[in-house]
């Protein structure tokens, strides 16, 4: 017993120190005064200034969370339509393969789906003279195709979850289906909805492929930036930033869970 | 089993029975279907059914489960569309007007409380629907709580309710419409049995005191009996027997409904003759030959095969053989007893080796048990208790 428990707790500490000791190791080093990435130079904030200082940096960050957040709030427009969709209107012929096909970007490399978008893109501008440029517009078109499949998928769990006879108990004391939907499904789904827009507004700050097919001459996204400075050699302020990502992103993860945490409570 | 209950619970709810309108011929139904039918791709939930609902029945539709109760009923609510037939309500027909706007309201079974709002919005969002003034919103929703007992808990949250106060919240928001009609899909199934029997009492006296329409769908046929003025049965989307409680528990048509409330003893007979005049036909038990007498409508003749079906109750056991006028008498010999302290259940095994089932009151006091197993014993019963069956 005494062995087995021991085993256990070595087991769960090695995992853990695989998973978190790298990124530990970045965070300390992002505060470290020596520019040698190997060496520590005792405590500084010297590469926060760099990096707040490194305007191309500052520019791919910004052009990312706008990316991020627009894209992220169309997917949540477009996915939770798919997510009623699939699941409000009565039973529909083929409604199986719709609820397919909706999922089939979560699993598809994205490699492809980067690819089959400059491809449609560049076909379009043949063929109708848009869009005109690749750049933040057509980044931000691809994030929401991608992103829309995360919030449809959870959406629509929300909703087969939901008990089917509260929207009828809402028509049958008189709302009209515009109000049901604005008094009950809504209020109802929206901690999905908020969960959904977290979910896509990471995935569109952490995409580098479909980002990089997408993407024209002018529009470098953080992670495209990133990419190409480490090509030429890591430094310092790379791990400013990189721990200033995990703090953002640490922080969406802990609001999404408590926001779920509250929900799945309440039921 | 629980007759005793049953019947006891049937007499209170009697004085809320003030009439009888079905009877009457000239008696407008309030509520009227007429060859309703309902279709789920090539399966037929209900199945061109007819029926007449009068103003302040407390009407039951029962049935087993998958039997088409709901469909039923959410047919009346507006929520499926009928493949055919009509439904008009206090003469108006529903068939284009939309659930919203039908003067009916539903308990839902799961009871659908809305789980984001307090008990007071939940109850007050029909009222907030139809766009009434603000004051008497709230004066109404007061009153309701009060009705329901829930002006204690009115700001708190679904989830911080037991199952019977969210029953009640559903009750509550439903029938604040002040509809004419309240349909209640199994309003008391997910409550345990204590509160049920409570909460029975407590329908029965609200719809009396209000005036309105029930319509109660129940799997549940001891809440059929004590709930309603009448009981529709149904079985693969028809209607089997529509009847007074006491009139299909007395008087099933057939075997289903026999079976479907509480236990009863079949027979197998033959009719020997039929006397038009005074109704009543003799029959003879297939096995033991045992002649009998039954009261029947016309509708036998002589050398039919029918059953003569018998409840438990009405079967007296006894170790001497009866005297006595239109006795159906036979033999046996006790093979099993239960003792359930009021009554005792004995299942005696007659001459021709078929299993009879006897209930019998303990109205003497006598701590030794009255009858013992293999004890040779007469059944008796009086000929006006076999009902005769077609099948
Ligand atoms: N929306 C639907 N689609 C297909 N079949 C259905 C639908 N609703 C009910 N049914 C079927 O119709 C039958 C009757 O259902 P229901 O009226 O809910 O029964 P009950 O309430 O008597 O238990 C069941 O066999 C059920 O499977
Ligand atoms: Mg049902």
């Amino acid at each position: 017993m005494q062995k087995s428990s021991r085993f256990v707790f070595s087991a769960l500490c090695f995992g853990f120190a695989f998973l978190y000791i790298p990124i530990l190791v970045l965070i300390a080093f992002s505060f470290n005064q020596s520019a040698i990435t190997s060496v520590w130079g005792g405590f500084s904030l010297r590469w926060y200034t760099a990096l707040f200082n490194n305007e191309q940096i500052i520019e791919a960050a910004l052009l990312s969370l706008k990316i991020a957040a627009t894209s992220a709030t169309f997917a949540t427009i477009l996915g939770t339509m798919a997510g009623l969709a699939l699941t409000q209107i009565g039973r529909y012929r083929g409604r199986l393969i719709f609820t397919g096909l909706i999922a089939a970007p979560l699993v598809m490399p994205e490699v492809i789906t980067g690819l089959s978008l400059l491809l449609m893109f560049v076909s379009l501008q043949e063929l109708i003279g848009w869009p005109l440029s690749r750049g933040a517009g057509t980044i931000t078109i691809a994030h929401i195709t991608f992103s829309m499949a995360y919030v449809a998928v959870i959406v629509q769990s929300r909703l087969s979850s939901m008990d089917q006879s509260l929207q009828e108990a809402a028509m049958d004391l008189g709302g009209r289906p515009t109000q049901v939907a604005f008094d009950i499904t809504l209020p109802l789904i929206a901690p999905s909805m908020l969960s959904g827009w977290l979910l896509a507004f990471t995935l569109s700050l952490d995409d580098l492929v479909i980002a990089s097919f997408t993407s024209g001459a002018g529009a470098s996204t953080l992670p495209m930036v990133i990419f190409s400075k480490i090509k030429l050699g890591v430094t310092p302020d790379i791990n400013a930033l990189a721990t200033l990502i995990i703090g953002t992103v640490s922080i969406g993860i802990m609001i999404a869970s408590w926001v779920m945490f509250r929900q799945s409570k309440r039921n | 089993m629980n007759n005793e209950n049953t019947i006891k619970a049937n007499q209170s709810a009697k004085p809320y029975v003030a009439e009888t309108p079905w009877l009457d011929p000239e008696a407008v139904p309030f509520i009227q279907i007429k060859g309703l039918s309902k279709q789920f791709d090539d399966f037929s939930a209900v199945d061109n059914v007819d029926l007449n609902i009068y103003k302040g029945e407390l009407f039951t539709i029962l049935g087993g489960s998958g039997c088409g109760k709901s469909t039923l009923l959410r047919m009346l609510a507006g929520f499926e569309t009928p493949n055919a037939g009509q439904i008009i309500i206090d003469g108006i027909d529903m068939a284009n007007i939309p659930a919203y706007d039908r003067p009916i309201n539903m308990m839902f079974q799961s009871y659908a409380v809305f789980p984001h709002m307090t008990v007071e919005q939940n109850i007050s969002y029909g009222l907030k629907k139809d766009k009434l003034a603000k004051a008497e919103i709230a004066t109404r929703v007061k009153d309701m709580l009060e009705l329901v007992q829930l002006s204690e808990l009115a700001k708190r949250k679904p989830n911080q309710l037991s199952g019977g106060q969210r029953q009640r919240v559903a009750l509550a928001r439903a029938l604040i419409k002040q509809p004419k009609v309240l349909l209640l899909d199994e309003p008391l199934a997910a409550l345990d049995k204590k509160l049920r029997e409570q909460t029975q009492f407590e329908l029965i006296n609200l719809q009396y005191e209000l005036g309105i329409t029930f319509v109660v769908v129940t799997h549940d046929q001891e809440e059929a009996m004590t709930l309603s003025t009448r009981v529709a049965v149904m079985d693969a989307g028809k209607f089997i027997q529509i009847d007074t409680p006491t009139q299909v528990y007395e008087s099933p048509h057939n075997r289903f409904v026999a079976n479907f409330f509480g236990t009863i003893n079949f027979f197998n007979a033959t009719v020997l003759s039929t006397d038009p005049e005074a109704q009543t036909l003799t029959a003879q038990l297939e096995k033991t030959g045992t002649q009998l007498e039954a009261k029947a409508e016309g509708r036998f003749s002589a050398s039919d095969e029918v059953t003569i079906a018998v409840r438990p109750e009405k079967i007296s056991v006894s170790q001497e053989r009866p005297e006595g006028d239109h006795l159906t008498i036979t033999k046996g010999t006790v093979e099993d007893l239960a003792y359930y302290g009021n009554r005792s259940v004995y299942r005696v095994r007659s001459q021709s080796g078929r299993i009879i089932q006897v209930s019998a009151q303990n109205n003497q006091r006598s701590e030794q048990l009255v009858l013992e197993w293999d004890d040779e014993v007469y059944l008796s019963w009086d000929s006006s208790c076999n009902v005769v069956l077609s099948e």
